[in-house]
């Protein structure tokens, strides 16, 4: 079989190698407990300082902001639950203003809190964009609201939402604004003061960075209680030794996307635009999700009338191409996944999506290879519908 | 690189076959039915719960083969158990599993396979498949494939395969039907696959492990209408639940008092009555088939004589064929045979080669 082409980045990336090569003492020669007082703990210690410091840069905080965690979902589940808890102390508000287009890390981390703790929600409406408006956020905030969760950039359909707007709104009502950016920071500034954010959560290996790492922003003075106790780690926000090779590469790896952002965008942006251009073009019944602007560079997310997207993956990688889909499911059992519904589309489309996400190493050649095969393989999954 | 899809269910069988095909060097990749279960039982499924889809996902995985899931629930409702709902509505003992290699197995899923660029299917299906030029010399029906019985009788499967038609069987593959069944477990363990020890399927997927009344009382229950058992004089012995609660044949279960076992002889639909009598009535000589499929495509004879099976489990039985004016087939059997069905398929034989069959009415 032929080479295989990988678009599917906003899934996951590759290590970069710059990156591994960071990590790699940190396993075997340097692999002390950066709390033991020795000078092996001495050496991890500086390492994961250094990472946070590094991390802090990029973001424009100061490092003691930084929380390192396992994941982007981890972080979003220390922000909600932590930050939940604390505000109903501190300010006996608890109710949560986010949208069901989030990742479910937030979505269902909320509704859990909503069952469980006797917290409330107002899911936000979306546009047809699937972008949640300030106006929207504006409307329906109250002195009952605890935190406000928009993500940076949807992880499905590629929107960009006005962040520093509705940051704006929360905190003229004394409300924390928390985003997810984690689909985001591979091509995006995360920058919390321009985004005006209390909180914030970052994965590694969307960006280059190793799996199993992520971090979140926790703005100085945002109450914030810890979600798991033990060691005094992470400033007591987060117990358990650190991983510690895993959190260097973490920053480097989001060092080198700030580095090199422009560069990154530069190279994905036009392949972007062709494929968005090609597929409208070629494919007939054929829509864009998203916003057909404010999108992430290196995201194409489209829905096909009266068609499996689930099939449609399997013939893609039948033919060699590795994409990803808005209602995936690994057993056959297809459903529009929620932001797709939110989409408001007729149900002939709901099934019919695809996601199609570039990286580094995709070239022209590969994109057009692909364009080529696509709108073959569409009409297939129409006729086996 | 000659390339094939094998239909995996997470079982031995369909495992071994994908492991054996690898090894002969073929292009494998595995594709697994998503089909219908009844809203909330999905997880009973006989066969495509997400426990046994995460098994073939490991044994594709172990085989370094891509794997597949294919969303089938609506044409596997509105084809095969639809067609057994109103084969029950009829009074008859329908046997999904016949439409689901007609319809699902060897159409829908085909038609996938080769839209993803394979050359054939392959399952694990034990029949063995042979071209009747080598078979039989001298014969002048050349490239006619021929579906022959397993080298293991008591797995023999070909009775729900005798739907498939001359281009299926040109695609189709049936890897383990030239081993017995002990030696695709060894052949298994040989290759570490993690269906080695699973116990064989049994019953229909879709009724999940229950009696197939209950399903049909939660699924249709409007085709069960209370009615009269009656004997050969037309005397009242009882009464029955609905006809598709009993098949011909049956002694349990009919909740009659009398001095020697009794069975049931046929249904009538038109006066939903339940004929019952001794065992020794239950025999018929003559059976009658419509939907009649010819592996070949067409009938060996005008007249000829063949084992024919009227049941998955009977035993071949030998019978004079002749064909109907309908399209349908007569078979006289040289003695009279017990359980002949409607709504069952009858097989007809020659040795071990398939020649056809069709449905009893």
């Amino acid at each position: 079989m032929e080479e295989t082409i990988y678009l599917d980045y906003a899934a996951t990336t590759p290590v970069d190698e710059r990156v591994l090569d960071v990590m790699m003492p940190f396993f075997r020669k340097e692999f002390g407990n950066p709390s033991s007082i020795h000078q092996f703990g001495q050496k991890a210690e500086n390492a994961l300082e250094e990472a946070r410091e590094t991390v802090a840069g990029v973001l424009k905080c100061r490092s003691d902001e930084i929380v390192f965690t396992s994941c982007g979902s981890e972080s979003d589940n220390l922000a909600l639950r932590g930050a939940g808890l604390a505000m109903r102390v501190a300010k006996n508000s608890n109710q949560f203003l986010t949208s069901q287009a989030e990742h479910h890390a937030v979505s269902r981390t909320v509704q859990q809190m909503v069952d469980l703790n006797g917290f409330e929600v107002e899911w936000l409406k979306v546009d047809e964009a699937g972008m949640v408006l300030p106006s929207t956020v504006e409307q329906s905030i109250s002195n009952k609201t605890a935190i406000v969760s928009v993500m940076l950039a949807n992880n499905e359909i590629g929107t960009i939402n006005p962040i520093k707007k509705i940051s704006k709104i929360c905190h003229d009502q004394g409300v924390l604004m928390h985003s997810d950016a984690v689909q985001a920071a591979a091509y995006l500034s995360v920058d919390v003061d321009a985004l005006g954010v209390d909180l914030l959560s970052l994965g590694g290996h969307k960006f280059y960075g190793p799996k199993g790492v992520g971090a979140l922003y926790v703005r100085k003075g945002t109450p914030l209680y810890p979600t798991q106790t033990g060691g005094g780690q992470e400033n007591g926000l987060r117990a358990g030794t650190q991983n510690v090779a895993y959190i260097v590469g973490f920053a480097e790896a989001l060092r080198l996307a700030e580095l090199e952002r422009q560069e990154r965008v530069t190279h994905v942006k036009p392949m972007r635009d062709r494929i968005i251009g090609a597929v409208l073009e070629n494919i007939p019944e054929a829509k864009l999700t998203g916003h057909p602007e404010n999108r992430l560079p290196n995201h194409c997310s489209f829905v096909f009338k009266d068609v499996d997207g689930n099939l449609l993956l399997t013939l893609l990688d039948s033919a060699g191409f590795a994409c990803s889909s808005g209602s995936a499911c690994k057993t056959g059992n297809p459903e529009p996944s929620e932001v797709i519904r939110l989409l408001n589309l007729p149900p002939t489309w709901n099934l019919g999506s695809l996601r199609v996400t570039l990286g580094m190493s995709t070239t022209v050649d590969e994109v057009e290879k692909f364009l080529t095969h696509l709108p073959e393989l569409v009409q297939k999954a129409r006729k086996l519908k | 690189m000659t390339k094939v899809v094998v239909a995996m269910s997470g079982g031995v069988d369909s495992s071994v076959a994908a492991a054996l095909l690898k090894q002969q060097g073929f292009e494998v990749v595995g594709m697994m039915l998503r089909l219908w279960s009844e809203p909330g039982k999905e997880n009973s499924n006989r066969c495509c719960t997400p426990d046994a889809m995460l098994l073939a996902r490991r044994v594709a995985a172990r085989l370094e083969i891509p794997f597949y899931a294919i969303d089938a629930r609506e044409i596997f409702h509105s084809t095969v158990v639809d067609y057994f709902l109103k084969g029950y509505a009829l009074g008859n003992t329908p046997n999904p599993c016949l439409e689901c290699n007609r319809i699902v197995r060897w159409n829908f899923l085909l038609e996938h396979a080769l839209e993803i660029g394979a050359d054939f299917l392959a399952t694990g299906h034990y029949v063995r498949l042979a071209n009747r030029s080598t078979t039989e010399t001298g014969n002048n029906l050349h490239n006619q494939i021929q579906l022959l019985k397993a080298v293991d009788r008591g797995k023999d499967q070909s009775y729900v395969l005798h739907v498939m038609n001359q281009y299926q069987l040109g695609k189709a593959l049936f890897p383990v039907g030239d081993y017995p069944k002990d030696e695709i477990r060894k052949i298994a363990s040989q290759f570490g696959l993690p269906t080695a020890s699973r116990p064989d399927s049994q019953d229909l997927c879709f009724l999940a492990g229950e009696d197939y009344r209950d399903f049909i009382k939660r699924m249709a229950p409007g085709s069960l209408k209370p009615g009269e058992i009656v004997n050969k004089e037309g005397r009242l012995l009882g009464r029955h639940l609905g006809l598709s609660f009993y098949t011909i044949g049956q002694r349990k279960g009919l909740g009659l008092s009398s001095t020697e076992p009794l069975y049931v002889l046929s249904k009538n639909i038109e006066e939903n009555t339940i004929l019952v009598g001794p065992e020794e009535e239950l025999g018929r000589s003559e059976l009658r088939v419509n939907n009649v499929n010819w592996i070949t495509g067409k009938p060996r004879g005008e007249v000829f004589r063949a084992q024919v099976k009227v049941r998955y489990s009977a035993r071949e039985a030998w019978a004079e064929v002749s064909h109907l004016e309908n399209g349908g087939v007569l078979a006289w059997f040289d003695n009279p045979q017990r359980d002949i069905t409607a709504g069952q398929a009858a097989v007809f034989y020659d040795g071990d080669i398939v020649l056809g069959g069709g449905i009893i009415i």
